[in-house]
């Protein structure tokens, strides 16, 4: 099986709506342009005009029409352009699709999915450069994904949309190119640029409506001497640290969250109990971000299992400017996250 | 001369003032410059000196060369990414531009901002914004400061077809005509955006009816010449320094290329190309000039020797400047000096 997280993504809303007449699809360029990413190609030609809707550029007013429909019985899948014009639409996605169920007392429920691509792409600056993991994984009321195994992806793409509450998910505009390559005996690599890293995880059967639950993180690299914890595009990142420690002797277990809220405490604690050692690797900003709520959870339910400070690699605390020099100084690196793993180790 | 360019409309303005030598090559040289500017740009995206995302401006030179000759020194200017033309005319050296596409520190922002974020102070050039939409209220803002200041000072506050249909436009356009404020809106109708034509977005096609529902005063402008766009910006202009509060100027226009260079345009016809390339606002504005024997060809050719090279001179200058110093990445975020970034 070759699977590319576009086409995964692609597969996961066509086989829903497929199954589902109330799901529909709409945003910015997803119907005759094929989406901005092509991650919608070809669903105009087989759902039609009525569910793959393209819309003027008006984040808050489609938002905020994706909740009304899903309030009266429908299943919208609302695309962002990238999730850096979703903040245009914030209101709509944390004062409503959240707040719906409690201030209805349970009469209104809002299943929608808020779904595009969410953090840096090279030299894109500023103002689209961002994650927003943390700030939406924040709110009460929201589940958020955020993923790209194409498998993975694909069965958290498809249990979204049934999922009866609203779920943002976030997905990579870099890596919507990533390939997931898998033997029929069950081995697995992710292919991008011309490189191949073997990878874990499960593999559907031939056919199957394969899902994969909420709440759920993934090992995606067995290891005994520290724990790596990341997600979305910084898996590759860690991947790539991991093959080179290897080298060094240090075998580090790779878990990826998948889902950001509700977050798979346990398998990091687990972890953490095996390897005795953690480092975090989050592309947000450090402020209040995924590290830290990890590092919380870490220090707070295996404290007595670390054997040293939990490490964090996260973007640089600044904006992010256009220059390629200040790209490579704000972003996580494979070097970075092997500085930091060998610090823990203190090596 | 070219035509209004969809259904057109009888000119509401008086008949066009017959317009100086010095006006017509000062706007034949803009025009040039950007264009140049332009054809340059793509070549450098084409050897991955320039990256990201990147929106040239080629086939809407005239509203930038009409624009800048009917603005006063103080005026202001806030716009959208599509802006390498609209900074170059108000006077942003093409090399400080260039070297900001290069992601160099001697770009106009430092490499900090490149092809969607020109910044200048000096040139009131208010940047550059990537967010759909955003510098609508933001250009109505900094109208805001020059009123509250005294001035006669207005700022243009241009967007896009697309940036239209951004709710941010309804509220800005409401509290500009309330507060009278000195703003002109511009909206640069190429009537496209990314492969959304504007029928496709709203039923309202004729961008500058939505003025009407704040009865605020708003034309149709043919975009393809310089004299029509200066004509129009200069009785605006006037309305809103007599101190009438906004304008609002739809500038019917056509991006020759594709909305980034990444995209390849095939929503669009050949036919409907082919049908704006004849009236390309900088070869219709050279013929013309020769034809109606404003300039000699030997004058239009010392202007396009003079850019050629200017161009080439900012290309080298972009090439061989050195990018920003890593350390730069903590600079420019706070006024305050000494702010304690979190760095572990
Ligand atoms: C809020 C927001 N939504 C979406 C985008 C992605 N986007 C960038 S340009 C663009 C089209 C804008 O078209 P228009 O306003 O007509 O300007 P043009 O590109 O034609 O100059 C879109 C959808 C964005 N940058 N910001
Ligand atoms: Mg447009």
């Amino acid at each position: 099986m070759n699977l590319s997280l576009r086409d995964a993504l692609r597969e996961a809303m066509s086989e829903e709506m497929r199954r589902d007449e109330s799901v529909f699809l709409m945003g910015e360029e997803v119907a005759e342009y094929n989406g901005a990413y092509k991650v919608s190609k070809g669903m105009l030609e087989e759902f039609g005009a009525k569910r793959i809707i393209d819309t003027p550029i008006a984040e808050l007013g489609f938002a905020g029409i994706g909740v009304g429909a899903a309030m009266n019985g429908l299943r919208p899948i609302v695309e962002f352009m990238t999730w850096n014009f979703a903040v245009l639409a914030f209101d709509q996605i944390v004062n409503n699709a959240a707040k719906t169920l409690s201030q209805s007392a349970g009469d209104f429920a809002c299943p929608i999915v808020f779904r595009g691509p969410s953090g840096s792409a090279g030299q894109l600056a500023q103002q689209h450069s961002q994650t927003f993991e943390s700030w939406l994984g924040n709110t009460p009321g929201l589940k958020v994904i955020s993923c790209i195994d194409p498998v993975d992806a694909k069965g958290l793409m498809k249990t979204a949309i049934r999922d009866n509450d609203p779920v943002c998910i976030m997905e990579s505009e870099v890596f919507y190119a990533l390939e997931m390559n898998a033997t029929p005996g069950g081995d697995r690599a992710y292919s991008f640029a011309h490189t191949q890293i073997p990878t874990l995880g499960d593999l559907p059967a031939d056919g199957e409506d394969y899902t994969v639950d909420i709440g759920k993180a993934a090992v995606r690299r067995e290891g005994t001497d520290v724990t790596i914890v990341t997600y979305n595009k910084m898996i590759w990142t860690a991947l790539v640290a991991a093959q080179e420690l290897a080298k060094d002797g240090i075998q580090a277990e790779v878990i990826d969250l998948r889902t950001i809220r509700p977050m798979d405490y346990d398998t990091i604690i687990r972890s953490v109990q095996k390897t005795n050692r953690l480092v975090v690797v989050d592309e947000s900003w450090p402020f209040a971000s995924i590290s830290t709520e990890v590092a919380y959870a870490v220090q707070r339910h295996a404290f007595d299992y670390l054997d040293a400070p939990v490490v964090r690699v996260n973007s640089a605390d600044t904006s992010l400017p256009y220059a390629p020099t200040l790209v490579d100084a704000w972003l996580p690196s494979p070097e970075k996250v092997i500085q930091a793993v060998k610090s823990v180790m203190y090596r | 001369m070219t035509q209004v360019l969809t259904k057109p409309k009888a000119s509401k303005g008086k008949k066009s003032p017959g317009y100086s030598k010095d006006m017509y090559l000062s706007w034949f040289e803009t025009m040039f410059r950007i264009r140049k500017f332009e054809e340059r740009t793509l070549m450098a995206y084409g050897q991955q000196k320039i990256r990201g995302f990147c929106h040239v401006y080629i086939g809407q030179e005239a509203i930038a060369a009409g624009m800048t000759s009917a603005l006063q020194a103080g005026d202001a200017v806030a716009t959208a990414y599509r802006q390498h033309g609209t900074a170059i005319s108000r006077g942003i050296p093409t090399r400080e531009c260039m070297a900001e596409l290069y992601g160099k520190a001697t770009g106009c922002v430092k490499g900090k901002g490149g092809s969607m974020h020109f910044f200048s102070r000096e040139h009131k050039f208010f940047g550059g914004n990537g967010i759909v939409g955003a510098q609508i209220p933001i250009g109505t803002g900094i109208a805001f400061a020059e009123k509250y200041k005294g001035t006669d000072n207005l700022c243009v506050t241009m967007f896009g077809d697309g940036a239209a249909r951004q709710g941010a436009l309804y509220e800005a356009f409401n509290m500009a005509m309330t507060w009278k404020l000195p703003v002109l809106y511009i909206c640069e109708n190429n009537q496209y955006a990314m492969g959304t034509s504007v029928e496709r977005t709203s039923n309202v096609r004729d961008l500058y009816k939505l003025g009407a529902s704040f009865d605020m005063p708003s034309e149709e402008v043919n975009g393809m010449n310089p004299e029509s766009v200066h004509e129009a910006i200069e009785r605006a202009a006037a309305h809103i320094r007599a101190g009438k509060g906004p304008y609002y100027l739809e500038i019917k226009t056509y991006r020759y290329k594709g909305h980034s260079v990444s995209d390849p345009a095939t929503y669009r016809t050949k036919e409907e190309l082919k049908n704006y390339m004849d009236m390309d606002p900088v070869k219709s504005l050279e013929a013309r000039l020769i034809a109606d024997q404003v300039a000699s060809p030997e004058e239009i050719e010392e202007i396009k020797d003079r850019i050629k090279v200017e161009i080439d001179e900012a290309a080298q200058f972009a090439e061989e400047s050195p990018f920003p110093d890593p350390s730069e990445l903590f600079t420019d975020n706070y006024m305050e000096p000494n702010y304690p970034f979190i760095t572990d």
